[in-house]
């Protein structure tokens, strides 16, 4: 790990002037941070503690019915928090199923947001890569890359984001409140993240010296906490990244679908959020033949960045799994295994 | 650059002068204050044997800066036993066979006692298989480990409404 100056602001203001001075870097739990500045794929000069900020590990539910989640929230507190598991499910078993127990506990509402793609060709400084060292090339086209993005890549970056929980933020339209030198702003969470084109170093739309303060959800969103799902694909049971996601919330009425929100993971520098699918769906049957044709336009685009065309197949199953389990209906009680396509082994005998 | 941080471990109060910013938890604990119980794997935040508790609540101490601790309560495997009578899970992890070479094990008993005061496993093996994820043994005593957790569990549920009694 590199040497670097260690900053403890007291305020937001305080901490956003730190940050105004280039090689700075916010620091909350540093689960994603501290790992990348130990293989030196992140090299900050200072490193500005933001753990302390007053006011920013709140939960707060806004009179309209939405909840605004301050930024240092951590992700298990946030799963657990019973109003909002009940409130945004698809969100809750997202978070769920993401990282370990011990990460959830330190990681930040702001940190997973803010998480780097887990390319491994990023992380080997002996590889090139365009995102870490820009003009460098790309060592993920050509290499290994069975796991590597599908749609909205270039042939300058290939990598994919890693989170869960945004993939459900960006199907409900959550929001993301900003501070920075130049006052406050408010990003659609679609937005913040990037797709590479010829500049893959520029991953979000944050401006420097910006900190995420905190996450908005709207009212709305709360319609489809009857019908939503998060399903997730991994090469193991539990602890690891999706191979690929997708998060589906339905309004159903009487069999037919109102409204639709479908967002996928894995595929893309960005959590991919699917509309014309959902415009698709709106307003017909539930049916499975209808749920396949918009997984079906939902990779209309998708294209293989290498070994990797049998994502595209996987994925286009996980939507359609992701919708017809959002019609069975969100679960009464988090499953055992969170995001899981595969039957629970509650009861099984193996331990006795 | 120095600094100077509090910490409380194993229920003793420590003042900690760090002349080095980068140092983790784990390297603290290891290599400046002497408690080698806890054990670095991975150093990546992969394989939970550096599983501490932090305010209670079960952390990687590898991906965790001393510094950004200051004023926190830290709980290691050195701080569990009374004298010579082992923690119920401790005892529990000997009683199940929750082990076989042992270097998980400080870790998997720390994530095991985060795990029981969550609350979130009730007596589901699988919920508790998936809430232990973050500890990894390569020798395979995963069976036992879901044994030791289930009657560690009950044998704290049993001494807590005693003591509430």
């Amino acid at each position: 790990m590199n040497r670097f100056d260690y900053i403890r602001p007291v305020s937001v203001p305080e901490a956003i002037a730190a940050a105004a001075v280039p090689g700075s870097a916010y620091l909350a739990a540093g689960t994603n941070l501290l790992d990348l500045m130990k293989v030196g794929a992140s090299r900050p000069e200072r490193v500005i503690n933001i753990t302390r900020l007053p006011g920013l590990d709140r939960i707060e539910w806004l009179p309209d019915g939405g909840v605004r989640v301050g930024t240092l929230v951590r992700n298990s507190d946030l799963a657990y928090d019973e109003r909002f598991a009940k409130t945004f499910p698809v969100v809750a078993e997202a978070l769920l199923s993401g990282a370990s127990a011990q990460l959830r506990n330190a990681a930040t509402v702001g940190g997973n947001l803010m998480q780097r793609t887990r390319c491994a060709y990023f992380h080997d400084l002996a590889g090139a890569c365009n995102r870490r060292e820009p003009g460098s090339g790309c060592d993920a086209l050509g290499g290994e890359n069975r796991l590597q993005a599908v749609l909205g890549w270039s042939e300058h970056c290939i990598a994919t984001h890693p989170s869960d929980f945004c993939v459900p933020l960006a199907a409900l339209d959550a929001i993301v409140e900003v501070e920075g030198p130049h006052g406050g702003r408010e990003i659609a969470l679609d937005t913040l993240h990037r797709l590479p084109g010829a500049t893959p170093e520029q991953e979000t739309a944050l401006l420097p010296g910006e900190l995420i303060v905190a996450l908005r959800l709207p009212a709305e969103a709360s319609s489809f906490s009857r019908n939503a799902r998060y399903i997730k694909l991994r090469e193991r049971t539990s602890y690891a990244f999706a191979v690929v996601s997708a998060a589906a919330a339905l309004e159903v009425e009487g069999g037919t679908i109102r409204k639709a929100r479908i967002a996928l993971g894995g595929v893309a520098a960005k959590p991919w959020r699917a509309r014309e699918a959902e415009a698709l769906l709106e307003g017909k049957q539930a049916t499975a033949q209808a749920f396949a044709e918009a997984a079906e336009l939902a990779l209309a685009e998708a294209r293989p960045s290498g070994d990797n065309a049998f994502k595209i197949e996987l994925a286009h199953r996980i939507v359609t799994r992701a919708l017809s389990l959002a019609l069975e209906g969100t679960p009464q009680a988090m499953p055992a295994l969170p995001a899981s396509p595969f039957p629970a082994l509650s009861g099984a005998n193996h331990v006795i | 650059m120095s600094l100077s941080i509090g910490l409380t471990i194993n229920g003793q109060p420590r003042t900690v002068a760090l002349d080095d910013p980068r140092v983790t938890l784990l390297d603290l604990l290891r290599e400046r204050l002497d408690l080698t119980g806890t054990k670095k794997g991975c150093d990546r935040g992969q394989c939970g044997a550096c599983t501490v508790l932090v305010d209670g609540r079960r952390i990687n101490s590898c991906l965790a800066l001393a510094a950004s601790l200051d004023g926190a309560t830290v709980t290691t495997i050195e701080g569990l036993a009374d004298g010579e009578a082992l923690h119920p899970v401790q005892a529990a992890f000997i009683e199940h066979d929750g082990f076989q070479c042992g270097f998980c094990t400080p870790g998997q008993i720390m994530s095991a006692i985060g795990l029981i005061a969550e609350g979130h496993a009730g007596d589901d093996p699988e919920r508790i298989r998936e809430l232990m994820s973050g500890n990894i043994c390569r020798c395979g005593a995963y069976q036992g480990i879901t044994e030791a957790v289930l009657e560690a569990q009950k044998t704290l549920a049993e001494r807590n409404r005693r003591d509430a009694a």
